[in-house]
């Protein structure tokens, strides 16, 4: 009952709060403004450059509606944020571990540290052809471009935020008794874990846009296999809309792609805010 | 302001000490490659009484810090030795617990887990401890606050918590580092109240450094007034002042205010050449300060 109340009081802080209705104006005249771009050349006579080529937003809002009623769409969607979940949590897996030995051990650090710099800077983009060769299936290879996008962000983010822990905790826990391990578990563990979640929240806004280019790059190279039964993903999805000569489909489907995205994100800074609640106001 | 916890009355009885004594001989320390560097303390030699209060007073930037975290084990000496009950000083240790200028409270524990760190670190987290822990936060007030986050906590009291999470080891000697250094006039005095009646409480051996005065002769058993950098002892003064002090009687006792003339003539000169030597802004301040005195 009174979580009931406490959620109905924070709704209703919300919604009388200025920002919530500069955020309702701002995503309205943005709409209006769309539409008469849109249909510029019906309405005013003349079109307005390049965005009379685009569909009005009450176009794209009709084929969202026809779009969410089909099953192969979800299908895509569903196919996408597979990839991007297994590439995720990849990264996570390996990405954790692999910054905490490079923060922990200077030895390590001296090893892997100019190796990992020398991958780094290449786009996960550019890994795609590479991937396609190396892994025995399409699959494989766009799970692992996905993995890339995040791994590096997790990775430098992790030892970035295990080196910045205050000398003084590690002094204050050694004068008080602890073993390398305790120092390890109950210090460098949570005092990098803010640091994880960010590395996470980022990463996984770029695994979405190298899953989405992946898809398209590795089933637009050749026409058969477009929209075929090798793909699916909603990178398919906008680049069969192209194909096709749906516009109002290639609109809908980046909608799509920015809604996941937006969902992923706040899932991750929900979990986030759960796991350091220290770091709460107040 | 949170109340103060009642405190046990003191027994008339003479306290039982309890700790260590440290033995620090010709100690120096310096830092930087070899022909190049700088000498912060230098042939430096005093003992820590086991049982009594030792505050450490000097001019800031003295290297004070530095001699703590040499008793503290966390970094070796050039040259001298630095002995706890004869054993030379080797490393940190469970024996020696520094509380720090700033707080170092772990941000990602609550109080209670702050305060029992210590007993979980080296497996001892028994009924005994617990029961420790509870009086301990008892003691500085913080049993309604055993649940926050030290970010969710005053300035005071998370200096309160930082004594407790040191007093539950029980170390043989505890070393403060100007540990009420940034709080307002008000919750440094009653924190000074409260680390005296800690004090009072236990008798273990403490080592305590600051810059102010009045807090140095309201705790001290023996001040240890410190010369610029390099350091060195430059005196030591006895407060033979009855225990329990407090602070109004302190302020109104002949035998305190000479300690303080005593005390506030030598780091006076101490200050002065600091400045002589120090940065060319303190140099300036000098020069006007004394202009504008002569013309007066």
């Amino acid at each position: 009952m009174n979580a009931i109340r406490s959620i109905g009081a924070k709704i209703a802080r919300i919604i009388t709060g200025d920002d919530f209705w500069r955020g309702i104006v701002s995503i309205v005249v943005f709409l209006i403004l769309w539409e008469m771009g849109s249909r510029s050349k019906a309405w005013f006579g003349f079109a307005f450059p390049w965005i009379s080529q685009i569909p009005p937003p009450t176009l794209v809002l009709l084929e969202m509606g026809k779009l969410i009623q089909e099953p192969s769409f979800w299908n895509s969607a569903y196919l996408s944020t597979l990839r991007v979940f297994e590439g995720f949590f990849a990264a996570m897996l390996i990405g954790i571990p692999l910054g905490l030995s490079m923060a922990v051990s200077r030895t390590f650090y001296g090893i892997s540290f100019p190796v990992f710099e020398v991958f780094r800077p290449i786009p996960p983009l550019a890994w795609v052809p590479a991937s396609i060769i190396f892994w025995p299936t399409q699959e494989l290879s766009i799970a692992f471009v996905t993995f890339l996008g995040a791994f590096f962000t997790i990775v430098i983010n992790v030892v970035g935020g295990a080196q910045a822990i205050d000398v003084r905790y590690f002094q204050a826990a050694r004068s008080m008794g602890s073993s390398s391990w305790d120092i390890f578990r109950r210090i460098i563990l949570p005092g990098t874990l803010p640091s994880i979640v960010v590395g996470a929240t980022v990463g996984i806004g770029i695994t979405w846009a190298v899953v989405v280019a992946a898809e398209m790059i590795s089933g637009g190279g050749s026409a058969g296999s477009v929209g075929g039964a090798a793909g699916g993903g909603l990178g398919f999805f906008i680049w069969n809309s192209y194909i096709g000569g749906s516009y109002t489909q290639i609109v809908a489907g980046m909608i799509s792609i920015g809604i996941a995205g937006y969902i992923s994100s706040a899932l991750l800074r929900k979990l986030g805010e759960f796991m350091t609640p220290w770091l709460a106001e107040g | 302001m949170h109340q103060m916890a009642k405190l046990p009355s003191p027994t008339s009885d003479p306290p039982v000490l309890l700790g260590s004594r440290i033995d620090v001989a010709d100690v120096s320390k310096s830092y930087g490659a070899e022909g190049f560097a700088k000498q912060v303390v230098q042939s430096c030699s005093f003992t820590v009484e086991r049982g009594e209060l030792t505050v450490m007073i000097g001019p800031s930037g003295c290297g004070k810090s530095t001699l703590i975290r040499l008793m503290a084990g966390f970094e070796r000496p050039s040259k001298g030795s630095i002995a706890i009950d004869g054993k030379p000083i080797t490393g940190p240790g469970v024996d020696r617990l520094v509380v720090f200028q700033e707080s170092a409270l772990f941000p990602w524990m609550t109080t209670y887990d702050n305060i029992m760190f210590g007993p979980r670190a080296r497996k001892q987290d028994t009924r005994e401890m617990r029961d420790l822990a509870e009086t301990l936060l008892q003691k500085v007030g913080l049993a309604d606050f055993r649940e926050k986050y030290p970010s969710q906590l005053s300035g005071g009291m998370q200096r309160r918590a930082e004594l407790a999470r040191s007093m539950i080891n029980k170390p043989d000697v505890m070393i403060l580092d100007e540990p009420f250094r940034g709080l307002d006039a008000m919750t440094k005095r009653l924190m000074q109240e409260y680390f005296a009646k800690l004090y009072d409480d236990f008798h273990r051996t403490t080592f305590f450094v600051t810059t102010d005065i009045d807090e140095a002769i309201y705790l001290a058993d023996r001040i240890l007034i410190m010369t610029n950098i390099p350091t060195q002892v430059r005196a030591t003064i006895d407060v033979k002042l009855s225990r329990p002090r407090n602070v109004e009687n302190i302020t109104e006792s002949d035998e305190a205010n000479a300690i303080k003339m005593e005390a506030l003539e030598l780091l006076h000169e101490e200050a002065m050449k600091s400045f002589s030597r120090g940065s060319k802004a303190a140099a300036d301040f000098v020069t006007s300060y004394s202009k504008r005195v002569s013309k007066e």
